[in-house]
Protein backbone atom coordinates (compact mmCIF):
# COMPACT_ATOMS: atom_id res chain seq x y z
CA UNK A 1 0.00 0.00 0.00
CA UNK A 2 1.38 3.49 -1.25
CA UNK A 3 1.69 5.50 1.84
CA UNK A 4 0.11 9.32 1.53
CA UNK A 5 2.31 12.05 2.15
CA UNK A 6 1.39 14.95 4.50
CA UNK A 7 0.74 17.06 1.44
CA UNK A 8 -1.59 14.74 0.10
CA UNK A 9 -3.54 13.67 3.51
CA UNK A 10 -4.35 17.50 4.24
CA UNK A 11 -7.22 18.10 2.02
CA UNK A 12 -8.72 14.62 2.57
CA UNK A 13 -8.75 15.33 5.93
CA UNK A 14 -9.88 18.70 5.29
CA UNK A 15 -12.91 17.24 4.02
CA UNK A 16 -13.61 15.15 6.55
CA UNK A 17 -13.34 17.75 8.94
CA UNK A 18 -15.45 19.87 7.16
CA UNK A 19 -18.01 17.32 7.10
CA UNK A 20 -18.29 17.45 10.41
CA UNK A 21 -18.78 20.99 10.64
CA UNK A 22 -15.20 21.62 11.46
CA UNK A 23 -12.36 22.22 9.82
CA UNK A 24 -8.50 21.77 10.06
CA UNK A 25 -6.12 23.77 11.84
CA UNK A 26 -5.42 26.24 9.04
CA UNK A 27 -1.64 27.10 9.88
CA UNK A 28 -0.83 24.25 7.16
CA UNK A 29 2.81 23.81 8.30
CA UNK A 30 2.29 23.26 11.39
CA UNK A 31 -0.92 21.15 10.52
CA UNK A 32 0.99 19.14 8.45
CA UNK A 33 3.93 18.60 11.36
CA UNK A 34 0.92 17.10 13.23
CA UNK A 35 -0.09 14.81 10.31
CA UNK A 36 3.56 13.48 9.66
CA UNK A 37 3.36 13.11 13.60
CA UNK A 38 0.74 10.68 12.98
CA UNK A 39 1.93 8.94 9.92
CA UNK A 40 5.44 8.09 12.58
CA UNK A 41 3.11 6.58 15.29
CA UNK A 42 1.97 4.45 11.98
CA UNK A 43 5.41 3.51 11.46
CA UNK A 44 6.51 3.30 14.66
CA UNK A 45 3.30 1.80 16.34
CA UNK A 46 1.64 0.11 13.35
CA UNK A 47 -1.62 2.66 14.02
CA UNK A 48 -1.98 6.32 13.41
CA UNK A 49 -2.51 7.33 16.74
CA UNK A 50 -2.27 10.57 17.96
CA UNK A 51 1.01 12.90 17.81
CA UNK A 52 0.84 13.93 20.89
CA UNK A 53 0.39 11.56 22.96
CA UNK A 54 2.42 8.57 24.26
CA UNK A 55 1.65 5.33 23.52
CA UNK A 56 2.03 1.75 24.16
CA UNK A 57 1.95 -0.37 20.67
CA UNK A 58 -1.34 -2.13 21.40
CA UNK A 59 -3.58 -1.25 19.46
CA UNK A 60 -6.65 -2.38 21.01
CA UNK A 61 -5.44 -0.33 24.42
CA UNK A 62 -4.83 2.77 22.25
CA UNK A 63 -7.60 2.19 20.22
CA UNK A 64 -9.26 5.66 21.68
CA UNK A 65 -6.76 7.48 20.29
CA UNK A 66 -6.38 6.63 16.86
CA UNK A 67 -6.33 9.76 15.21
CA UNK A 68 -9.15 11.13 14.66
CA UNK A 69 -9.80 10.33 18.75
CA UNK A 70 -12.55 9.79 20.49
CA UNK A 71 -12.40 13.24 22.15
CA UNK A 72 -11.94 14.97 19.23
CA UNK A 73 -15.62 16.94 18.97
CA UNK A 74 -16.08 16.75 22.65
CA UNK A 75 -12.47 18.89 22.33
CA UNK A 76 -12.96 20.86 19.34
CA UNK A 77 -16.48 21.78 20.78
CA UNK A 78 -15.08 23.13 24.50
CA UNK A 79 -11.92 24.30 23.58
CA UNK A 80 -12.32 25.21 19.36
CA UNK A 81 -9.45 22.43 18.75
CA UNK A 82 -8.69 18.83 19.58
CA UNK A 83 -5.89 17.90 21.76
CA UNK A 84 -3.04 18.20 19.51
CA UNK A 85 -4.65 20.92 17.85
CA UNK A 86 -5.05 19.15 14.61
CA UNK A 87 -9.22 19.53 14.28
CA UNK A 88 -10.09 22.94 15.09
CA UNK A 89 -13.99 24.88 14.64
CA UNK A 90 -14.49 27.24 12.05
CA UNK A 91 -14.03 30.11 14.77
CA UNK A 92 -10.99 29.09 15.58
CA UNK A 93 -9.59 29.00 12.52
CA UNK A 94 -10.79 32.38 12.40
CA UNK A 95 -8.97 33.54 15.11
CA UNK A 96 -5.57 31.72 13.73
CA UNK A 97 -6.31 33.56 10.40
CA UNK A 98 -6.69 36.78 11.87
CA UNK A 99 -2.81 36.19 13.46
CA UNK A 100 -4.02 35.61 16.98
CA UNK A 101 -1.42 33.68 18.37
CA UNK A 102 -3.25 31.10 20.48
CA UNK A 103 -1.41 28.39 22.93
CA UNK A 104 -4.80 26.23 24.64
CA UNK A 105 -3.67 23.90 26.46
CA UNK A 106 -6.48 21.24 26.20
CA UNK A 107 -6.68 19.23 29.23
CA UNK A 108 -6.44 15.73 28.81
CA UNK A 109 -10.23 14.32 28.61
CA UNK A 110 -8.51 10.16 28.07
CA UNK A 111 -9.57 8.34 31.49
CA UNK A 112 -6.62 8.33 33.91
CA UNK A 113 -6.38 4.35 34.25
CA UNK A 114 -5.54 4.81 30.46
CA UNK A 115 -2.15 6.16 30.98
CA UNK A 116 -1.24 2.77 33.46
CA UNK A 117 -0.71 0.03 31.10
CA UNK A 118 -1.06 -3.20 32.38
CA UNK A 119 1.98 -4.90 30.27
CA UNK A 120 4.10 -2.13 31.94
CA UNK A 121 3.06 -2.70 35.87
CA UNK B 1 29.47 33.15 44.35
CA UNK B 2 27.51 33.05 40.94
CA UNK B 3 23.60 31.55 41.29
CA UNK B 4 23.61 28.19 39.80
CA UNK B 5 21.42 27.76 36.42
CA UNK B 6 18.63 25.47 37.75
CA UNK B 7 18.83 22.23 35.25
CA UNK B 8 15.85 22.29 32.67
CA UNK B 9 14.94 18.65 31.52
CA UNK B 10 11.83 18.73 28.49
CA UNK B 11 10.30 15.24 27.85
CA UNK B 12 8.76 15.49 24.90
CA UNK B 13 7.32 13.60 22.27
CA UNK B 14 9.65 13.10 18.57
CA UNK B 15 6.18 13.45 16.51
CA UNK B 16 3.93 16.32 18.42
CA UNK B 17 3.98 19.58 16.70
CA UNK B 18 3.88 21.89 20.09
CA UNK B 19 7.02 19.65 21.24
CA UNK B 20 8.63 20.38 18.15
CA UNK B 21 7.61 24.33 18.51
CA UNK B 22 8.95 24.42 22.45
CA UNK B 23 12.54 22.60 21.44
CA UNK B 24 12.87 25.37 18.52
CA UNK B 25 11.94 28.16 20.33
CA UNK B 26 14.11 27.01 23.79
CA UNK B 27 17.14 26.31 20.86
CA UNK B 28 16.36 30.27 19.39
CA UNK B 29 16.47 31.61 22.80
CA UNK B 30 19.55 29.70 23.53
CA UNK B 31 17.67 28.34 26.96
CA UNK B 32 20.15 25.06 27.88
CA UNK B 33 18.32 21.99 28.57
CA UNK B 34 18.12 18.19 28.22
CA UNK B 35 15.53 16.65 25.82
CA UNK B 36 13.80 13.41 26.04
CA UNK B 37 11.75 12.39 23.15
CA UNK B 38 10.11 9.67 25.86
CA UNK B 39 8.56 8.21 22.65
CA UNK B 40 11.75 6.74 21.94
CA UNK B 41 13.01 5.16 24.90
CA UNK B 42 12.48 1.41 25.22
CA UNK B 43 12.49 -0.97 28.19
CA UNK B 44 13.38 0.05 31.72
CA UNK B 45 15.10 3.12 30.40
CA UNK B 46 11.24 4.13 28.84
CA UNK B 47 9.31 2.90 32.48
CA UNK B 48 11.68 4.87 34.65
CA UNK B 49 11.50 7.93 32.62
CA UNK B 50 7.24 7.78 32.57
CA UNK B 51 7.52 7.55 36.52
CA UNK B 52 10.19 10.25 36.76
CA UNK B 53 7.51 12.25 34.42
CA UNK B 54 4.52 11.33 36.73
CA UNK B 55 5.88 12.49 39.76
CA UNK B 56 5.70 16.27 37.69
CA UNK B 57 2.98 15.42 35.47
CA UNK B 58 0.36 12.45 36.61
CA UNK B 59 -1.48 13.60 33.33
CA UNK B 60 1.55 12.80 31.29
CA UNK B 61 0.80 14.86 28.83
CA UNK B 62 3.56 16.80 27.09
CA UNK B 63 5.79 18.85 26.46
CA UNK B 64 6.58 18.86 30.10
CA UNK B 65 9.33 21.21 31.02
CA UNK B 66 11.04 20.47 34.68
CA UNK B 67 12.89 23.39 36.26
CA UNK B 68 15.11 22.68 38.82
CA UNK B 69 13.59 19.99 41.00
CA UNK B 70 10.03 21.06 41.55
CA UNK B 71 8.88 24.27 39.11
CA UNK B 72 6.70 22.66 36.08
CA UNK B 73 5.32 24.30 33.16
CA UNK B 74 3.42 21.79 30.42
CA UNK B 75 2.61 22.62 27.09
CA UNK B 76 3.63 25.18 24.46
CA UNK B 77 3.63 28.70 25.93
CA UNK B 78 5.83 31.27 24.42
CA UNK B 79 4.39 34.07 27.05
CA UNK B 80 4.91 31.76 29.62
CA UNK B 81 8.61 30.92 28.40
CA UNK B 82 9.54 34.52 27.85
CA UNK B 83 8.32 35.33 31.82
CA UNK B 84 10.31 32.17 33.36
CA UNK B 85 13.38 31.80 30.97
CA UNK B 86 13.63 35.57 29.76
CA UNK B 87 12.58 37.57 32.98
CA UNK B 88 9.83 39.42 30.36
CA UNK B 89 13.18 40.38 28.72
CA UNK B 90 11.61 40.82 25.63
CA UNK B 91 8.85 42.90 26.39
CA UNK B 92 12.09 45.93 27.42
Amino acid sequence: MVKKTPDELYPILKRFAEKKGITLNPDEEFAKSLIEGFLKKDEMEGYRACPCRLTVGDKEWDRDIICPCDYMMDDVAEFGACFCSLYVSNEYADNVRDGDNIHVSIPERRPIEKLFYPEDE
Amino acid sequence: MPEETPSIKIFALSTCGHCRNTKKWLSEHEIDCEVIDVDLLHGEEKKKCIEEMRGHNPRLTFPTIVIGDDKVLIGYHPDEFEEVFLDGEEDA
